[in-house]
């Protein structure tokens, strides 16, 4: 009794009431329960302040990332453009005024882009002096005002205004709104030459920041200014779906058999064991298997949807069947009864009571399984997805590289635009990911109304 | 001198049970039930039944049959294996691993356990309405379709409903629900799901309805309306009930069958059971002694 006294006069703080209790108060038992109360509450107290502090944390370690992610990442939507006036006569490009598309494709855009380039700037002289001011503006300009003439042949002899977009560089600077007045307050590789320039296209009003399109609508691409995500968004699309259709119906059977049907032997607690040790296998011993099976003995294309698919279904195989056996044991009993006694057939039971209900359970499992492969570098660079890729891939045995992997290309790159569409990169694949979540959640919401 | 409470209390006391010791005596030395298991032209017929979960047995030689358009009542104190004898007549105990049935059980002469007949169809034929009301997890108007839709027994849209609606109005529940008929089966009360699930039985046309507890769940009220609809069903159907009430008992059947720790000890008419039993452990549960 003295022992608890003690304790409980450090742990209680003191104050009036407790000087009362302590000489009034009821029973022996209701004394040391009241003196317990105290400490007892301290204790929630605390741990409540500790569940509030973890939340904090928590959420303040997320707004950082998505802030920094966000932060660098939202100049890769903005593009420069400079203002180019072309003169497109039939001579400067070398066509006959109704030639075919073909030959129009293949008529001399170059030189009409620095034509347009020499007559804007008249004073530049000397070859070094005119391949500066070519840097100006970008590489794929030739090729931007193909297509816009291929598509309308009928500008061939006009004079149009085109705007194309600007140098990496350049377009990095006018993006910030550097100053051009002031060369000397750039940090930059563009000499003070082509800063004058660009301050007399600014002057003209003849700089202009704009969205970028072609983040959506280019692949990969050598020049900062035009790399775009389409290919690498393709790419992660056909291997998801391939993830998807090869994963779910293969581990939701499993489950549903190991859980109906199964009859409980040796054999079956062998199955289950592996089945959970290969959720734990490292991912990169998944490229190697697809690596030596799919690409080497079964000959499929390298760095394929296909092989990515098998491989990443492969890896999410253990982590729907567990959840699914999880819902699918939620399930009462009493409705599998319920439908037995009628004369339900053991498939019956399965399908048409069993599996309903335990459909936001498996519909988690799947959600969190492909989250996972979505976000899977590491066997897919072992079966070639690391490839440089262009091209958009059309099919699922075109080569293709899937958004994690476009993150890690871009992130070795020292330029500032593609350090821009890293985070972009992020940007794209997080909202890839809650747009999952979203279609996930939905379908669970449809599903579990009926219950 | 006057006898304290101190006395009283610090007396070595003797307790003696006789009751059990006769009991258990009475158990050992029952090797037939007492009173006529079978009737002429029996719905069910079921002899020598042993029942095994694992090692241990749990049904001991019970022999006993089901007449057509009777209600069978089966009493017992708990654990007494009659559950588990219910549940054998309609094959349910299939789905327990561990368990295994010896004995000869038939249904209009064919043997429940041969290899000619269809569980799945043997359930269509003989149905069951559990303790718990378990709908399920549809509208009501699929509840009671369910089974006649897997079965085949509608062939249109207009026989379903007539069927359900029929059903709903043979349960006693369709004045109450015709007019949401979509609702989900468990928006309804206990007493309401439990004529649910007797409307879902009722509907694949069973030639037999085996109601283990069907009112344990239920209030009094629902209980008696439940116990009306059972004498109803009776001319239809034939019923064997499993109860721990002895008065339902008396109120709804017509024979009633007392088992005892696995055994059949006495079946007879319902009247003569409950006021003039035959057998001891008969007359020890009926009046309170134990149970």
């Amino acid at each position: 009794m003295s022992a608890d006294k003690v304790t409980d006069a450090a742990a209680v703080p003191p104050n009036k009431e407790n000087k009362e209790n302590k000489v009034s108060g009821g029973s022996l038992a209701t004394e040391l329960v009241r003196a317990s109360l105290a400490r007892r509450y301290a204790a929630e107290r605390r741990f409540r302040w500790y569940g509030i502090f973890a939340i904090a944390a928590s959420l303040s370690f997320l707004v950082f990332l998505l802030a920094s992610i966000t932060i660098k990442g939202l100049p890769a939507f903005s593009q420069s453009f400079v203002n180019l006036e072309v003169d497109l006569s039939a001579d400067a490009l070398g066509v006959a005024l109704d030639a075919p598309a073909d030959e129009l494709r293949r008529a001399n855009y170059a030189g009409v882009v620095k034509a347009a380039m020499r007559e804007r700037f008249p004073n530049v002289d000397g070859r070094s002096e005119k391949k500066a001011l070519y840097g100006l503006i970008s590489t794929g300009a030739d090729y931007l005002i193909a297509k816009r003439v291929v598509a309308n042949p009928e500008l061939v002899g006009q004079k149009i205004s085109f705007w194309v977009p600007a140098d990496d560089e350049l377009g990095a600077l006018v993006k910030r709104d550097a100053d051009f007045s002031q060369p000397e307050t750039l940090v930059t590789r563009m000499s003070d030459q082509q800063l004058a320039w660009a301050a007399e296209l600014e002057a003209d009003g003849d700089l202009e920041v704009r969205f970028n399109t072609t983040f959506f609508t280019n692949g990969d691409s050598r020049e900062p200014e035009l790399a775009g995500i389409r290919a690498a968004l393709a790419g992660s699309a056909f291997t998801l779906l391939i993830t998807f259709v090869l994963s779910f119906p293969i581990a939701v059977a499993a489950a549903i058999y190991l859980e109906e049907f199964a009859p409980q032997n040796r054999w079956t607690d062998l199955v289950e064991v592996n089945i959970n040790n290969l959720a734990a296998v490292p991912s990169i011993v998944f490229g190697l298997l697809g690596l030596a099976v799919f690409i080497n003995f079964f000959h499929l294309p390298r760095s394929a949807p296909i092989v990515g698919g098998i491989v990443l279904s492969l890896m999410t195989l253990p982590t729907i069947i567990i959840s699914s056996r999880a819902s699918l044991k939620s399930v009462p009993p009493s409705i599998r009864e319920a439908a037995r006694g009628i004369g339900a057939s053991p498939l019956q039971v399965v399908f048409h009571h069993v599996l309903p209900l335990a459909m936001p359970g498996i519909l988690t499992g799947t959600i969190i399984g492909l989250a996972q492969a979505l976000g899977e570098t590491a066997p897919l660079l072992m079966i070639g997805m690391v490839a440089f890729i262009v091209d958009v891939p059309q099919s699922i045995t075109d080569a293709a590289t899937v958004l994690p992997v476009q993150v890690y290309l871009w992130a070795d790159s020292p330029e500032r635009a593609f350090i821009e569409k890293t985070s972009a990169a992020i940007m794209v694949l997080l909202a890839f990911l809650i747009v999952m979540n979203a279609v996930a959640v939905m379908l669970r919401k449809r599903f579990e109304r009926r219950w | 001198m006057s006898v304290t409470a101190d006395d009283i209390l610090t007396q070595p006391r003797h307790v003696e049970l006789p009751v059990k010791d006769d009991a258990r005596d009475a158990f050992e030395r029952l090797t037939e039930t007492v009173g006529t298991v079978t009737v002429a032209d029996p719905k069910m017929r079921t002899e020598h039944v042993d029942v095994f979960y694992g090692e241990k047995q749990a049904i001991f030689d019970v022999s006993l049959d089901i007449g057509n358009n009777e209600v069978i009542a089966m009493i017992g104190p708990s654990g007494c294996g009659k559950s588990t004898f219910l549940r054998c007549l309609n094959r349910m105990n299939d789905t327990i691993p561990t368990c295994r049935v010896t004995g000869s059980m038939s249904l209009d002469g064919e043997d429940l356990y041969g290899a000619e007949l269809d569980p799945v169809l043997l359930r269509a034929r003989v149905g069951m309405v559990f303790q718990k009301p378990n709908p399920f997890a549809k509208s009501i108007y699929d509840n009671v379709a369910y089974g006649p839709r897997i079965h085949g027994l509608a062939a249109n849209r207009a026989e379903l409903d007539d069927i359900v609606v029929d059903s709903l109005k043979k349960a006693g529940l369709y004045d109450e629900v015709k007019d949401r008929l979509d609702a989900p089966g468990t928006s309804l009360s206990g007493g309401q799901q439990q004529r649910l699930c007797i409307a879902r039985s009722i509907a694949v046309s069973p030639e037999v309805i085996l109601m283990d507890e069907p009112c344990s769940a239920l209030d009094p009220i629902a209980t008696a309306r439940i116990e009306e609809l059972i004498s109803e069903l009776s001319q239809n159907y034939a019923i064997a009930i499993v109860t721990h009430s002895m008065q339902q008992a008396a109120r709804v059947s017509q024979r009633t069958a007392y088992f005892h720790l696995g055994k059949l000890v006495e079946v007879g008419d319902t009247k003569q059971v409950f006021t003039n039993p035959t057998h001891e452990l008969t007359e020890n549960y009926i009046t309170g002694r134990f149970g």
